[in-house]
């Protein structure tokens, strides 16, 4: 029951993944960030497979930064989000392929709009102004379609997260231990500051 | 003269020279000066610029100053087209040492990475060694110790306080062995560096490009314009040595006639 959220608004992307690692039906740990950044103003979501997403995420880090160093440029969110998917298109024809989901988030480092990118372990990639990855889906998008506008403001699209939560908290059986939250502006990735216990209960 | 213990790479003369080594190096000289020193808290790399033609965009033309990870830098004499696959290997197995690691390069790792790909190049068959020697700076991670390494295309590397590579780096060392102090500071170790450089660079600030590394921040360029107020500084505190030595010959003559002349002179 990993939970994986996306938004875009007027000059952010917010990403947003829970923080239980689990195993099995057991918590293993209630801290995890399910986040990579791929350079200065792209981030990445990942769930899935235990082992395939760490590797697989940092493996890209490690390309997108290498990148970086070669050509004194870094690469757009959506070129980033292609070769990714090229990468996961040609490990799902191999003899082990990586079973992992991702959100890409990211704010053009020249245009400064943002953008995020949604990707699955079958190579699908979709641009979305919201998206969310595994159960979170079903509670998530309903409430983003009613609510989300491509020109909110970073408070809003908070605000718009924490209805998200609560819904998730309302209803799913697994408590997922709270989101890691963070925001991609053209100033680059920062941290958001997420209340994690509030206690939602069903009506 | 050819002796036939020059044709093939991996062949001994009989008094033990390998000679395509050594003909590498002669690469090594015949390209721009490049000098890196190490202050208390910062290491300088400083280079030679040739100058550009009239239609040369120099705004894209490549720097003889690379990055080799966020927190290493390099800077090299000889050939520029081996460098760049020098740098490019140096690039990518920093980025694999952080991917397996979790950790960055240690300047000390990559300065043997960089070296060893030299040595390999002088001891495999159908290949010819790189025509360069390499100054290799930057801190290690969480250190607040500057680092300096310099390679050669024999694959022979060692750490500095400060050194010169390519054409005429014997002067420039020479002069750096007479300059160079202990724990200098971030404006004294810069203009030691492009003090040094004037020695060889007779054009001046446009033909210097310097770069800085501190700890924990990214390489800083050196702009134009503030080598050029270096080079300004540097220049009038010879001329106003050689006029001290002047005055110094013949005592109680007026300072102000000697400087004018001095002056005079430079501009004919």
């Amino acid at each position: 029951m990993e939970v994986l959220l996306g938004i875009t608004g007027k000059d952010f992307t917010l990403i947003a993944a829970s923080k239980a690692a689990m195993r099995g039906a057991t918590v293993l740990k209630t801290s995890d960030d399910k986040t990579r950044s791929l350079n200065k103003h792209t981030l990445m979501a990942f769930s899935g497979e235990a082992g395939d997403t760490v590797q697989f995420a940092e493996y890209i880090q490690a390309n997108a930064q290498l990148y970086s160093m070669r050509n004194e440029t870094d690469l757009s969110p959506s070129a980033l989000a292609h070769f990714v998917r090229g990468e996961l298109a040609s490990s799902l024809r191999s003899r082990k392929p990586y079973n992992v989901n991702l959100l890409l988030g990211g704010v053009d480092p020249i245009s400064h709009k943002p953008s995020l990118y949604w990707l699955d372990y079958l190579a699908s990639l979709a641009p979305l102004p919201y998206a969310a990855h595994g159960y979170a889906q079903y509670y998530c998008l309903s409430i983003l379609d009613k609510h989300h506008h491509p020109d909110i403001t970073l408070h809003q699209g908070i605000k718009l997260l924490t209805m998200c939560t609560d819904e998730l908290k309302r209803r799913l059986p697994i408590d997922f231990k709270g989101m890691v939250v963070k925001a991609v502006t053209k100033d680059g990735i920062r941290d958001i500051e997420f209340d994690d216990d509030k206690v939602v209960k069903a009506a | 003269m050819a002796s036939g213990y020059d044709r093939a790479l991996s062949v001994y003369s009989p008094d033990g020279h390998v000679f395509q080594v050594e003909y590498a190096g002669e690469a090594v000289k015949r390209g721009t000066c490049a000098v890196g020193v190490k202050g208390q808290d910062v290491v300088v790399l400083g280079c030679e610029k040739r100058s550009a033609m009239k239609l040369q965009d120099t705004r894209i033309t490549p720097s003889k100053i690379g990055l080799i990870d966020t927190h290493v830098c390099l800077a090299f004499a000889g050939l520029n087209a081996d460098a760049r696959i020098l740098v490019d290997k140096a690039r990518l197995e920093a980025q694999s040492h952080r991917l397996n690691l979790e950790d960055p390069v240690t300047i000390e790792y990559i300065t043997k990475y960089v070296a060893g790909v030299q040595q390999r190049y002088t001891q495999s068959g159908g290949v010819r060694p790189f025509g360069i020697s390499t100054l290799i700076v930057g801190f290690d991670n969480g250190s607040k110790t500057p680092r300096l390494y310099q390679t050669e295309p024999s694959g022979i590397y060692s750490a500095w306080k400060a050194n010169a590579i390519g054409r005429s780096s014997k002067t420039v060392r020479e002069f750096l062995e007479r300059n160079y102090k202990e724990d200098m500071d971030r404006e004294a170790t810069i203009r030691l560096a492009i003090k040094s450089l004037l020695e060889v660079v007779q054009t001046g600030a446009k033909n210097i490009e310097i770069a800085i590394m501190a700890q924990g921040k990214l390489v800083e360029m050196l702009p134009v314009e503030d080598i050029e107020s270096y080079v300004k500084n540097i220049e009038q505190e010879k001329q106003e040595e050689a006029a001290k030595k002047k005055t110094g010959r013949t005592p109680g003559s007026g300072t102000a006639a000697i400087l004018t002349r001095t002056q005079d002179e430079s501009e004919s």
